[in-house]
């Protein structure tokens, strides 16, 4: 169990610094750090000055070193756009995507996984198809627009649910501030989630039902009906926990990604959190915020994935035993 | 009275374009402590025989006439529910691999126990008391500490005593085994037959065994029922059934089985099975294309020649050098084939045989020990021209005749690929024309190149493979269990034509085979091989007569006896 | 063994044409036993044809600037109060005519999409064959690239590669480029799924023994993997493309409405759907709801053209 944590453990450090070397070549090679820096009317002096004194005439490796100790400490330089500390910009802003991360995949797992089972069991009833046809139309609405519809109905057609902004929210600390202690802060979560959520949700339950139907099919389980078992003892018992394996993996892999999609979410909703920053540093080419942002958002997925490859390994004892 | 009576069964398959009848009118009884061989080849209809009974047919499968009563009670139109009650309680079923019958994530333990008390009104510890006497009984040794192991844990072999227990823990009064050791190994599949016969008579259970082997059902039944294309053609005791067929269909296929006892010169041809060959307009091989394939260099001394051949390969991998992990799948392996003669190579799955076959052929490269081809130091060569006429003069048909086509090129391109890659013929004319001959010539008909691998049949399939690898002209031909996927009859005329084509264009052969009656049929001289290494290597009617090494003479005591074969073949 | 054993044809019979063969396969059966999915098939060839004869059936041509006129601006559809019957669909804040908006947007959306999907495919298949059929170091190194971006979404590594290629540029023409740039940024997000799906398959067809034969014949590797492997491993990518055709459509409407796409002088639909949005909480609806359905419906026609083919080319569904 240890080696393998550990194994996976090395893994996970590799990928993040594979996306610091991504993370530093575009902070150091995309457009000149120190243009972006200084006004247009600084001398060619002050420009070598400022050159000299970030580092960039040192050699590579050790710019890239500095770069990955200064990420590990929070320290991803200031931003061009707003000539701030990109660690305080991010930290206002990180409680509101995690709080509308963590609500959407709680809402696509919960409503997910049980669509997903019934679906897949009862392939032919008239309320797996209604699931079906409506998880269809779920992909095929982008995002935004699921965004867009929903503020049009609740928010400006029956004035339900404010459309923008996270309401009140309440200071936990000196560096966390929480929506979920006042009204206005759930009121305000509910379309953001549910927008940002839908997507996960039907992929969660196609998935369940598609690996239900494979595992059916298995040779195990026609021996488990030759045995006698009843059906509920075949389905819950031996279905489930076989189609579980496939869908952690790729459901962490979806989890991962809600953080992501929260850019969409953010814009659509005005949401104050990290997605909404990172894209208008991708409109103004405000390399030191999309930097940080890959590197915070791969740390966030990795992280995951690191979580998602424990429980796989906690669930198959074929992995279990290979490793001792 | 019968534990199992099926009365004039009839099975269809409603398909889209017709409807397709698997089982036609089939009747046959079962007595408790008996054991009824269903014999026939594939597309007979055996296992849907099987799955009829136990009510898991296969969709849109139906019975359609008949029924089937088991104790008198009629079973074949009881409802889903009803049904799966009688499932594991009263009817136990094996099935051919146990390497997928069993759930992987949960415990020996939890399964057998499920079962148990699905079945009976045990609790927890009484039915795990249950299934500890019904591994020891199944002989798992250890069965204590097994009990808490995962199926991936346990050998195939054991896994199928496993599925066993668990088709026993109900005490049914009927089992139905459908190929329960066709994935085993012979050495496996005698023991799994002996254990089935002893619980069968301790338990005084009735079982029915599916199979395709002859072998199987000499050594283990007390009754047969031969099917042909989902008819019953003949049922009787085993013993005459075997010994004095008397249908026409049970004659042909008896004859076709390989004999371990005697070599005969060609299988007997069997007129009642014969797959539609279109009759072969001869060539000429004295002037034709095909004919200048004995055109080769004489050489002095042997044709191939290993040397101290070994593979190795890395099962795990690893930074440090310390924790990788290897197989040596060949161990310093020797032997020469001289020009001209069939080479036999047997053992069972993991002796190496293949492995040996492919680092011939230039699949693998040996991480040890020379492989001389023609005076050729094969592993030496570094230009590819020479490694390309290398090739030519060495071809190989595979086992698998569902595999080795591929799928999406019509045959004339599969077998005129090779004709074109080394330039053997001037014009695309003449290309057309050659292949037109070969398919011919292997009894396909030339009007075969029109069409693709999926519309023949698997010996059909194995006759393109086998003119593909001729379409080089080669000198020398490496077939790996060129019949073991086919039916014993189309295996009878795979292994004629073999025959054939080597008298006729002086081919050298090195067979491979699991099969020691095949094998004695086919070569000349034979090494057994085990785990990689080579056990005995002789003259081939002398390793039968007089084995020199122990695994040789176990091997041959494995073989299912087939004295009552033997009386009906003889007469 | 059940039915599977009847494959016997008899060789003396005529290879029927391909036509028959194509008419007869179970494929063609299956596609016209859904009814769903003729319809999706139907929806979609509409689509098609309305974006290529867009010219030709709109009303008003968007791009013609002399003939708008900012008095036409945020017409409602024809059948609400206000309606005017020169603008079916109502016009949007420059007063451009809606319905002519969509149809060229629908050009350009599919455009984008099309040609994204080709270039990701082409990407995904070549790397994942040779990463398949060579094996070794050349395998890991792309499998672990691959790794490494599928941990992120494709609209993320498309956000930050057009970052980037502005970063490099500069405010280069965005008229003439931003097209371009969308292509790549789609492509390089989405060929790792046909990587991993290729490499997978590839893993399995080279093991196979008409491979083998193949190799033992002498071909050479680069035409055993064109000629043999290829055509063996298409079967699930054309379910991909179909379903990635889909994404690409949305994530490049995405894209726009995010304002990294295209820009409002060439709107895709996301474009329209973005000018829109501003327009929603003042009631005019339309400009943006109109641009998305029309999105909406080509996405799911799509969607389900793909999910049949998946279900159709899955021989274990069988």
């Amino acid at each position: 169990m240890l080696g393998f944590a550990l194994r996976r453990f090395v893994q996970a450090v590799i990928v993040m610094l594979a996306v610091a070397l991504i993370a530093f070549s575009m902070f150091r090679f995309v457009g000149d750090p120190v243009n972006q820096m200084v006004g247009m009317e600084t001398s060619i002096e002050a420009r070598e000055a400022l050159r000299e004194r970030l580092g960039l005439n040192d050699p590579l490796p050790l710019q890239f070193t500095r770069f990955v100790t200064n990420a590990a400490q929070f320290d991803f330089g200031t931003s061009y756009q707003f000539r701030q500390p990109v660690a305080d910009l991010f930290a206002k802003r990180i409680p509101a995507t995690l709080e509308l991360s963590f609500t959407s995949a709680l809402f696509a797992l919960l409503a997910g996984i049980p669509m997903g089972i019934y679906a897949g069991l009862n392939r032919e009833s008239w309320l797996s198809k209604l699931f079906l046809s409506v998880s269809l139309i779920g992909i095929s609405l982008p995002t935004f627009f699921i965004g867009i519809l929903l503020i049009f109905l609740f928010s400006v057609t029956l004035q339900w649910l404010p459309s923008f902004g996270r309401g009140d929210v309440v200071e936990i600390g000196s560096w966390w501030t929480t929506g979920f202690l006042t009204v206005s802060g759930l009121k305000a979560l509910i379309l953001p989630s549910i927008t940002l959520g839908l997507y996960q949700m039907t992929l969660i339950m196609r998935l369940i039902r598609a690996e239900m139907l494979e595992v059916i099919r298995t040779d195990y389980i026609k021996f488990a009906r030759a045995r006698g078992l009843s059906n509920r003892a075949i389905y819950l018992r031996h279905a489930l926990k076989n189609t579980l394996i496939p869908v952690i993996t790729i459901t962490g892999l979806q989890l991962g990604s809600i953080i992501a999609f929260a850019t969409i979410t953010e814009t659509v909703f005005q949401w104050p959190g990290m997605g909404l920053l990172f894209l208008q540093a991708v409109q103004n080419v405000d390399i030191p915020v999309m930097a940080a942002y890959l590197i915070l958002t791969a740390f966030l997925f990795v992280s995951i994935n690191f979580i998602v490859d424990i429980l796989y390994f906690l669930i198959d004892p074929r992995l279990r035993v290979k490793q001792a | 009275m019968s534990v199992l009576s099926i009365n004039n069964l009839t099975v269809r398959f409603p398909g889209r374009k017709s409807t397709f009848t698997a089982v036609e009118d089939v009747s046959l009884t079962l007595e408790a402590g008996k054991i009824l061989g269903v014999v026939g080849e594939s597309g007979a209809g055996k296992s849907t025989v099987g799955n009829a009974v136990i009510g898991l047919l296969q969709e849109p499968g139906r019975i359609t006439a008949g029924e089937i009563r088991l104790d008198g009670d009629r079973i074949d139109q009881m409802p889903e529910a009803s049904l799966r009650k009688l499932r594991g309680k009263r009817i136990g079923m094996i099935f051919q691999d146990p390497l997928t019958s069993l759930d992987p994530l949960q415990t020996i333990e939890a399964q057998l126990v499920e079962t148990i008390r699905v079945h009976l009104p045990l609790s927890p510890a009484q039915a795990r008391e249950r299934a500890l006497e019904l591994l020891k009984a199944v002989g798992i040794p250890g069965a204590e500490d097994r009990l808490s192991q995962y199926p991936h844990q346990f050998s195939g072999g054991m896994r199928q005593r496993v599925v066993i227990a668990l088709a026993l823990c109900a005490e049914p009064e009927l089992i139905i085994a459908d190929e329960p050791t066709t994935a085993l190994d012979v050495s496996i599949q005698a023991q799994i037959l002996d254990l089935l016969r002893k619980l069968c008579r301790e338990r005084n259970v009735a079982m029915m065994v599916i199979t395709h082997d002859m072998g199987v059902i000499a050594e283990l039944t007390d009754q047969v029922a031969v099917m042909y294309r989902g008819k019953l053609v003949e049922l009787g005791p085993t013993a005459q059934v075997l010994g004095h067929p008397s249908h026409a269909y049970t004659k042909s296929l008896i004859s076709a089985v390989p004999r371990p006892d005697i070599k005969v010169e060609r299988f007997p041809s069997v007129s009642y099975i014969e797959e539609e060959t279109p009759p072969s307009s001869a060539i000429d091989l004295s002037t034709h294309w095909l004919g200048k394939t004995r055109s080769h260099e004489p050489v002095t001394g042997p044709l191939l020649s290993l040397s101290d051949l070994s593979m190795r390969f890395e099962t795990r991998s690893s930074v440090f050098p310390s924790r990788r992990r290897y197989f040596d799948a060949v161990k310093s392996v020797s032997f020469d084939i001289r020009e001209g003669e069939t080479f036999g190579l047997v053992g069972e799955s993991g002796s190496g045989k293949s492995t040996i076959a492919r680092l011939i052929t230039g699949l693998y490269h040996p991480t040890g020990g020379s492989i001389r081809f023609a005076g050729q130091d094969l592993t030496a060569l570094k230009e590819r021209k020479q490694i390309l006429a290398m090739r030519r003069q060495m071809q190989m048909i595979f086992q698998d005749p569902f595999s080795s086509l591929n799928a999406r090129m019509r045959v004339s391109a599969i077998v005129a690929e090779p004709i074109r890659l080394h330039r053997l013929a001037s014009s695309n004319a003449e290309v057309a024309q050659i292949v037109a001959d070969l398919l011919d010539h292997v009894g396909l008909g030339a009007a075969a190149g029109d069409k693709f691998p999926h519309e023949f049949s698997g010996g059909q399939r194995q006759r393109i493979s086998i003119a593909r690898a001729l379409a080089t002209r080669p000198r020398f031909l490496v077939c790996d269990e060129p019949t073991s996927a086919l039916d014993v009859s189309i295996q009878a005329q795979i292994l004629n034509l073999l025959k054939d084509l080597q008298q006729e264009l002086g081919l050298t052969m090195l067979f491979i085979s699991h099969d020691l009656a095949v094998i004695r049929q086919m070569c000349d001289r034979v090494a057994v091989m085990r785990n990689g290494e080579l056990c005995e290597l002789a003259d081939c009617e002398g390793l039968f007569t007089s084995p020199g090494h122990a695994y040789t003479r176990q091997l041959l005591t494995l073989m299912p006896s087939m004295e009552l074969l033997a009386a009906s073949q003889q007469g | 063994m059940g039915p599977s054993g009847q494959d016997q044809t008899s060789s003396a019979a005529p290879a029927p044409s391909v036509l028959r063969r194509v008419l007869d396969s179970d494929l063609t059966h299956s596609f016209l036993r859904s009814k769903v999915t003729v319809a999706a098939a139907t929806g979609t060839l509409l689509f098609v044809l309305a974006a290529i004869l867009a010219p030709m059936i709109a009303p008003h041509d968007p791009f013609d600037l002399a003939g708008l006129s900012i008095m036409d601006a945020r017409i409602p559809p024809v059948w609400m109060e206000y309606g005017e019957p020169r603008f079916l669909l109502g016009t949007d804040d420059q007063g451009r005519d809606l319905l002519s908006g969509i149809l060229y947007g629908l050009r350009i959306s599919l455009i984008v999409g099309i040609c994204s999907v080709f270039a990701a495919a082409a990407i995904g298949i070549s790397l994942g064959l040779v990463a398949g059929y060579a094996g070794g170091k050349i395998d890991a190194l792309i499998m672990r690239i691959a790794d490494v971006q599928l941990t992120f979404p494709a609209i993320l590594i498309a956000l930050l590669i057009d970052g980037a290629v502005r970063g490099i540029f500069g405010n280069l023409d965005r008229e003439i480029f931003s097209f371009w740039i969308l292509i790549c940024s789609l492509a390089l997000s989405f060929w790792v799924q046909y990587a991993r799906t290729v490499r997978s398959s590839t893993l399995v067809e080279k093991n196979k023994e008409y491979v083998q034969a193949a190799r033992v014949i002498g071909i050479p590797s680069v035409i055993i993997m064109i000629r043999h492997i290829l055509p063996n491993v298409l079967g699930p990518v054309f379910v991909i493309a179909t379903i990635n055709l889909a994404l690409a459509i949305v994530t490049e409407a995405t894209l726009s409405f995010l304002g990294v796409g295209m820009p409002s002088t060439q709107p895709s639909l996301g474009t329209l759907i973005s000018i829109g949005n501003d327009f929603l909480y003042s009631g005019e609806w339309w400009i943006a709801i109109f641009p998305g359905v029309a999105l909406a419906v080509l996405v799911l026609n799509v969607n389900l053209l793909g999910d049949w083919l998946r279900d159709a080319l899955n021989p274990k569904l069988r």
